[in-house]
């Protein structure tokens, strides 16, 4: 009995001088790998003894509903989340997110790219750090290029459908393009870059607007490559590690991916293609636009249910640090604008940096709107059955826009 | 002489005695049965929103299930799902009966051969579903190198990302995890069946398919019937693997209705109606059950 209450009272005051856990939800692909992750909350943890942090990573898909479903079961749920640009509105009209607006130093400001920035705002608030700044880009395999005769990769769409279709011609790949076209966001994400491309928008005047001009256009640009047998037709049940897959196999000449594929597809242990992998800007349309891009950062937050908010912060300020993303600059870069021209960070990627330059200028968001989620899941349905054949690009994108008129 | 019959008094006696006995049962059904269902049932008739935390739900009546039933897209998810239930069985119950037909014969090796049959059964929904997501995979998946290696097709195919093919797909992947069960609970029942009926049919002129027929059909009937209805009520709110393997894609054409269930209350934060979709769901299958067992129960007397 003795031992016992000895061992209940030790346990108790262990428990009293046990450190604060932080409960953090990341995902698991993309951008930073899982070990970087790992490794940059350690190094947080030695510098802050009395808090540990365990993590939980998900599939990019289950990232949403999870943070949600947490949310809504109260107070034992995480302390941070990382969260994609798509959602702050929501988050914040629901009020899952801590509004952290003062919490951030006026001085970070003028640091931090504007586009950055829109990933953590939603009605004149911000509710977290920017933590990965990222866009899509154009890779292409230089030694499938050069062997078709072209010199430089393309600058336009329409140039990219010539040099594809003559690399097809020689049976230098079967199928040239290859893009994440999936029923999922990453679909969203590859039209998205096209409808900026071709000067299209989502809504104007609160109406939707994707269903003509540059919206339509960019569908019907998706179509014709895949009659036009340039596309792969496996993209449409493809996502971003596909591609990469595809890609780094060497079997295709274009892929449309985001800042990660860079230095994987230039890994040899990932990688048939490894050294001959360039990067650029997605192309723009002539007349329209000289480059294309969408916004698809993340950032990182405080959920209100959160106990632990001071240490939250603490550890989100460790994690979006300059010096931090410096450190890890191969598969996602900074936030911090001054980074760019920093040695460690453009050490080996000096194309990768030199197209970052330009894109994260002309990042295009997807609409800002709390039902964000109806509105995807609508276009998502719309695009595949256009790209499937099943119905004409225009009719479509009236059917998405008819559910688009009525979310708000 | 009539039966022997519990004396009056002691049945009296036991009636109040049984009911504080099974208080406990009932008070743990009402907490994780009674509760939830009843809960359902209340948030199905008002607009509850995951969007708004803590404020009291408007009464709605009868709107949601108007939306639900009027959804065209409901109505092709549970056409999905009705589908999917059907030829999963359906198949899992043909497959299922001649594996247990094969290993109820006596050869060498029969006991490693049951032990393995029960190994897709044991692995996890979620592994499965990758694992066979990879093998579909149009590129570098087994099922394309080994249709092209023996020679049945020329062109590797896109086996989840065709319309008219990936709910199939997804059925065989489905099949595959899931004829154990049937073949486990058919084989038991062979057991009963005994060796001495089969031969003395033999000796008087039964050919093997009259046999099966006649004998062993009868005998493995019942026991059938309940894989049948617990794989059909199961297979109906499919979810899990459809996730994994398309999340409803391509262009809807594997997504189920409990997928739109999900997607109405987690991703949209819909559980109001959320409810009321999962509400008719559960009286689609209902339905689905008691007509089958109407059908048996008219088979058994006829």
């Amino acid at each position: 009995m003795k031992t016992l209450m000895l061992g209940l009272s030790l346990l108790l005051s262990s428990a009293a001088a046990a450190p604060v856990t932080l409960k953090a939800l990341y995902m698991k692909q993309a951008a930073y790998s899982e070990t970087d992750i790992q490794k940059m909350t350690r190094a947080f943890e030695t510098t802050h003894p009395d808090v540990k942090v365990s993590l939980e990573f998900v599939p990019y898909e289950a990232l949403h509903d999870k943070i949600v479903s947490a949310a809504s079961a109260g107070t034992n749920g995480y302390d941070v989340v990382l969260f994609d640009v798509i959602w702050p509105t929501e988050f914040a009209k629901n009020g899952f997110l801590q509004d952290v607006t003062a919490r951030i130093p006026a001085s970070d400001n003028a640091k931090v790219f504007p586009g950055a920035w829109k990933t953590v705002e939603a009605g004149g608030k911000r509710y977290g750090m920017p933590w990965i700044l990222d866009t899509k880009y154009l890779y292409y395999n230089k030694a499938i290029l050069s062997k078709a005769g072209f010199k430089t990769p393309p600058r336009t769409w329409a140039e990219l459908l010539t040099q594809a279709n003559a690399i097809k011609a020689k049976g230098l790949v079967k199928y040239p393009l290859v893009w994440s076209w999936s029923q999922a966001e990453a679909l969203i994400c590859d039209y998205t870059t096209l409808l900026s491309a071709f000067g299209g928008s989502f809504y104007q005047g609160g109406k939707p607007s994707f269903n003509a001009g540059g919206g339509l256009k960019a569908l019907e640009f998706m179509t014709d490559t895949l009659r036009q047998g340039v596309s792969n037709p496996n993209s449409r049940e493809y996502l971003e590690e596909d591609v990469r897959k595809v890609f780094s196999n060497g079997e295709a000449a274009f892929a449309l991916n985001w800042t990660y594929m860079y230095a994987l597809a230039n890994n040899p242990k990932e990688s048939k293609v490894a050294g001959q992998v360039g990067v650029v800007p997605a192309p723009g349309v002539k007349g329209v636009s000289a480059a294309s891009a969408m916004n698809g950062s993340m950032a990182l937050g405080i959920p209100t249910g959160s106990g632990h908010k001071d240490e939250a912060w603490a550890y989100i300020r460790h994690m979006t640090s300059q010096p931090v993303q410096e450190t890890y600059a191969k598969l996602s870069l900074p936030i911090w604008k001054s980074s760019y021209s920093k040695p460690a960070v453009t050490k080996g990627q000096t194309d990768l940096v030199t197209a970052a330059r330009t894109s994260l200028g002309v990042m295009l968001p997807r609409p800002t709107i709390a039902q964000y989620p109806q509105l995807s899941t609508a276009l998502q349905t719309a695009l595949q059955k256009a790209l499937l054949g099943q119905q004409t690009p225009k009719q479509a994108l009236d059917d998405a826009a008819r559910v688009a008129s009525r979310l708000r | 002489m009539a039966a022997p019959t519990v004396p009056r008094a002691r049945r009296t006696f036991s009636i109040p005695l049984s009911w504080p006995l099974l208080l406990p049962l009932v008070l743990l059904l009402a907490c994780v049965v009674g509760y939830p269902l009843l809960r359902t049932v209340y948030l199905s008739f008002t607009d509850a929103s995951l969007n708004a935390l803590g404020t009291r739900p408007a009464w709605v009546g009868a709107q949601n299930y108007l939306t639900a039933l009027t959804n065209p897209d409901f109505h092709a998810t549970l056409w999905h799902s009705t589908y999917f239930s059907v030829a999963s069985v359906g198949l899992e119950l043909v497959l299922g009966v001649l594996v247990a037909l094969l290993l109820n014969q006596p050869f060498r090796g029969r006991t490693a051969a049951r032990a393995l049959l029960i190994l897709p059964w044991a692995i996890p929904t979620i592994v499965n579903a990758t694992m066979w997501r990879w093998i579909y995979n149009p590129e570098y998946g087994a099922l394309n190198a080994l249709l092209t290696q023996v020679g049945l097709t020329g062109t590797y195919r896109s086996w989840l990302g065709e319309p008219g093919l990936a709910l199939n797909m997804v059925v065989l992947a489905d099949v595959w995890k899931n004829y154990p069960l049937v073949a486990l609970i058919t084989l038991a029942a062979l057991q009963s069946v005994p060796a001495e009926i089969h031969e003395a049919a033999a000796l008087d002129g039964a050919g093997a398919w009259t046999r099966f027929w006649k004998l062993t059909l009868p005998a493995i009937a019942g026991p059938l019937s309940v894989a049948v209805v617990l794989r059909t009520i199961e297979a109906f709110k499919v979810f899990d693997i459809i996730y994994v393997m398309t999340r409803g894609g391509p262009a809807d054409t594997t997504k189920t209705a409990s997928f739109t269930v999900y997607q109405e209350a987690y991703t949209y934060l819909q559980a109001g109606s959320g409810a009321a979709y999962a509400n008719v769901m559960v009286l689609v299958s209902a339905l689905l059950i008691a007509a089958y067992l109407w059908l048996s129960r008219r088979q058994g007397q006829a």
